[in-house]
């Protein structure tokens, strides 16, 4: 027997969550909710599991072929397993004006990896502007947004993920 | 010390007030006065109000807004949709953000003013998925919004259902495109739409649809509580209102300003109150004014105003308000590698000249910084530029969307303005700045 997916208590708040995200879209446009269902999903789980796109799927009234391809079309959706912390770095031309590629160098010797690679505890990853130029470089941890970085706040804020 | 001639402040007047972010705060600063006064009138009237204000989108367009209301047809028995664009992922761009953060009442009573005058019942906050503060402050403030009876079955109590919903993004650039914008929010994938028709006529579910920025609607309670003329005369004569700008890049205080559309470039960079100049000994090289995707400029052009016309005689733009400065200790090749090397990764992939041509620059722009490409790559670099979208002038795509041209313009600026930086790459066989392409703040400390 495969493990179900999820346990009683997220099977509930899945629904539940589904439920009200379909209120926000007119009864004939279910497929509307895509998005914030698939982000639903990866909240609960971490990840998006072939399993549950295939139920946010059929709750929208619509293929998990839908699913996946929307999934896959959007950077912030994880079809695989992440690390336990996501962190993107920009380096786009106004973090990079500031250092972030020395921010990028420094957090890949620090965490021991390589941008872009997918680790048990990181997944570091360049990434694009993320609206935050003028309070250049910056970065996310698991969407948490810290900018104005130098040595000092990177160190901070690495000794706190365990 | 230079100062830049004083600018009223509209947009980030009431940022600093205590609890500005709290609907209780935004009350305390005379927040939702001018719906009330805008739900007075008939929605024709908040229409020509808006037109004679002179508001532009400030969302990259810098299309008339009144004027792209007005598209919405009178007679289409079908519902009608406000979207607002939150997506800000421009590179360069950074005060949709501040307003979400600072003011999020400001935006609301903003869409409530604009779901009146269009007929409109439901409003999408389209918001980019990397913006976990922001939108969880925006969600509480529509939350009070709601429980106060501004928003619901009824508007501040008038017979006027409105529903006002968040969508976050999941990390695509092209969404902030209108018409990817609304295939994403209809739950697809972000391919954009051709145009015609335009949003206005057939948009969000088929159904007419206005789609806005954020500043451009937060600008709409000021226009109504103190009135067309006057936002209309604090600005230029086209362009009505002040905006915000995000000054990045080798200034001594990057930042997002309030400024006014008389401000120069150059007061933006040097003035007090603003960028406060460059470090001494070191000059400008060049700017982007408009974010990323706008024509680069050379130090000869600050003497520009940051309004929507000014630029056009530089076949440049406006644009986003991301004012990105090189100095010049900068490689332009490697500014413009960086540039090239994001809209590789931002093709939605629909359109071919776009999907292969982008990632092509890039390659190419990496081979001649690295000191392995000779003119020939160049003229290469040029030619695909040309396929995708020629300039100048501004607007000459060959794509679905302008993304094309977004990627495009950028090369054939840099190329044309800075030739001798590409020429050199080729003859010296590598970086003339070596391990230090970033300029004077490109350090890591
Ligand atoms: C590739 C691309 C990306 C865009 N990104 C944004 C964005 O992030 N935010 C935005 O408001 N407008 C963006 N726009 C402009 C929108 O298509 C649209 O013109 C704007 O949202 C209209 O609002 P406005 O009239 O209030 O400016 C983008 C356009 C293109 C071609
Ligand atoms: S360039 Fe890094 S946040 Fe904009």
């Amino acid at each position: 027997m495969p493990e179900p997916l999820f346990t009683p208590e997220e099977q509930l708040q899945f629904d539940r969550g589904i439920d009200e995200l379909l209120t926000h879209y007119p009864p004939d446009r279910k497929s509307a909710a895509m998005l914030p269902a698939l982000r639903h999903l990866q909240t609960l789980k971490g990840w998006l599991p072939p399993e549950g796109m295939a139920l946010v799927a059929q709750r929208l009234g619509t293929t998990k072929e839908r699913a996946y391809e929307v999934a896959t079309f959007y950077v912030m959706f994880h079809t695989e397993k992440p690390g336990r912390y996501v962190i993107d770095v920009c380096t786009n031309l106004s973090c990079a004006l500031r250092g972030a590629e020395g921010l990028l160098t420094y957090m890949e010797q620090k965490l021991g990896t390589h941008a872009g690679t997918n680790g048990d505890k990181y997944f570091l990853r360049e990434t694009e502007c993320l609206a935050s130029c003028g309070t250049a470089p910056c970065l996310q941890i698991n969407e948490d947004h810290h900018e104005n970085l130098n040595k000092a706040k990177v160190d901070a804020l690495l000794e706190k993920l365990k | 010390m230079t100062h830049a001639a004083p600018v009223e402040k509209v947009m980030t007047k009431n940022w600093a007030n205590p609890g500005q972010n709290t609907l209780e705060g935004y009350q305390r600063s005379g927040g939702y006065t001018a719906l009330k006064t805008a739900l007075e009138w008939a929605p024709a009237k908040v229409i020509d109000e808006v037109k004679k204000s002179n508001l532009r989108g400030r969302g990259g367009a810098g299309f008339p807004t009144g004027l792209k209301w007005s598209f919405v047809p009178k007679d289409n028995p079908k519902p009608k949709y406000l979207a607002i664009n939150a997506d800000e992922s421009e590179p360069g761009t950074a005060k949709d953000r501040f307003i979400l953060e600072n003011d999020p009442h400001m935006l609301l009573e903003g869409i409530a003013i604009a779901c009146w005058a269009l007929g409109a019942h439901t409003c999408y906050i389209y918001a980019r998925g990397e913006f976990k503060y922001p939108s969880a402050v925006l969600d509480k403030a529509i939350a009070e919004a709601y429980a106060a009876g501004i928003f619901g079955k009824k508007l501040l109590g008038k017979d006027f259902e409105l529903n006002v919903y968040q969508v976050r993004g999941a990390g695509a650039y092209i969404c902030g495109e209108e018409t990817a914008l609304l295939e994403s929010l209809e739950g697809k994938k972000g391919w954009p739409r051709l145009k015609p028709p335009f949003p206005a006529v057939v948009g969000l579910f088929g159904c007419p649809t206005v789609v806005n920025n954020v500043e451009t609607i937060a600008s709409l309670p000021p226009i109504i509580n103190q009135g067309a003329e006057w936002f209309a005369k604090l600005g230029t004569e086209k362009s009505g209102g002040t905006r915000l700008v995000t000054l990045s890049g080798c200034v001594n205080r990057p930042g997002t300003y309030e400024v006014g559309m008389h401000t120069s470039l150059r007061d933006l960079i040097y003035a007090d109150e603003f960028g406060q100049g460059l470090p001494a000994g070191r000059m400008v090289k060049a700017v982007i004014p408009g974010g990323s995707s706008a024509p680069v400029l050379n130090a000869a052009e600050l003497d520009t105003k940051l309004e929507f016309e000014a630029f056009k005689p530089m076949q440049s733009m406006a644009g986003s308000g991301g004012v990105i400065v090189m100095d010049d200790t900068c490689c332009m090749v490697r500014c413009l590698w960086r540039v090239a090397r994001f809209y590789a990764e931002e093709s939605c992939g629909q359109c071919t000249p776009c999907r292969e041509g982008q990632p092509w620059m890039a390659r190419l722009l990496r081979k001649i910084e690295e000191g392995l490409g000779d003119m020939d790559d160049l003229k290469t670099l040029m030619n695909v530029a040309a396929s995708i979208a020629p300039w100048p002038p501004i607007g000459l795509g060959n794509t679905i969307c302008a993304l094309g041209d977004a990627g495009a313009l950028p090369v054939q600026s840099f190329v044309t303005k800075f030739k001798d930086d590409f020429v050199k790459h080729i003859e010296n066989k590598g970086c003339p700045h070596g391990d230090k392409p970033w300029g004077h703040f490109g350090d890591f400390v």
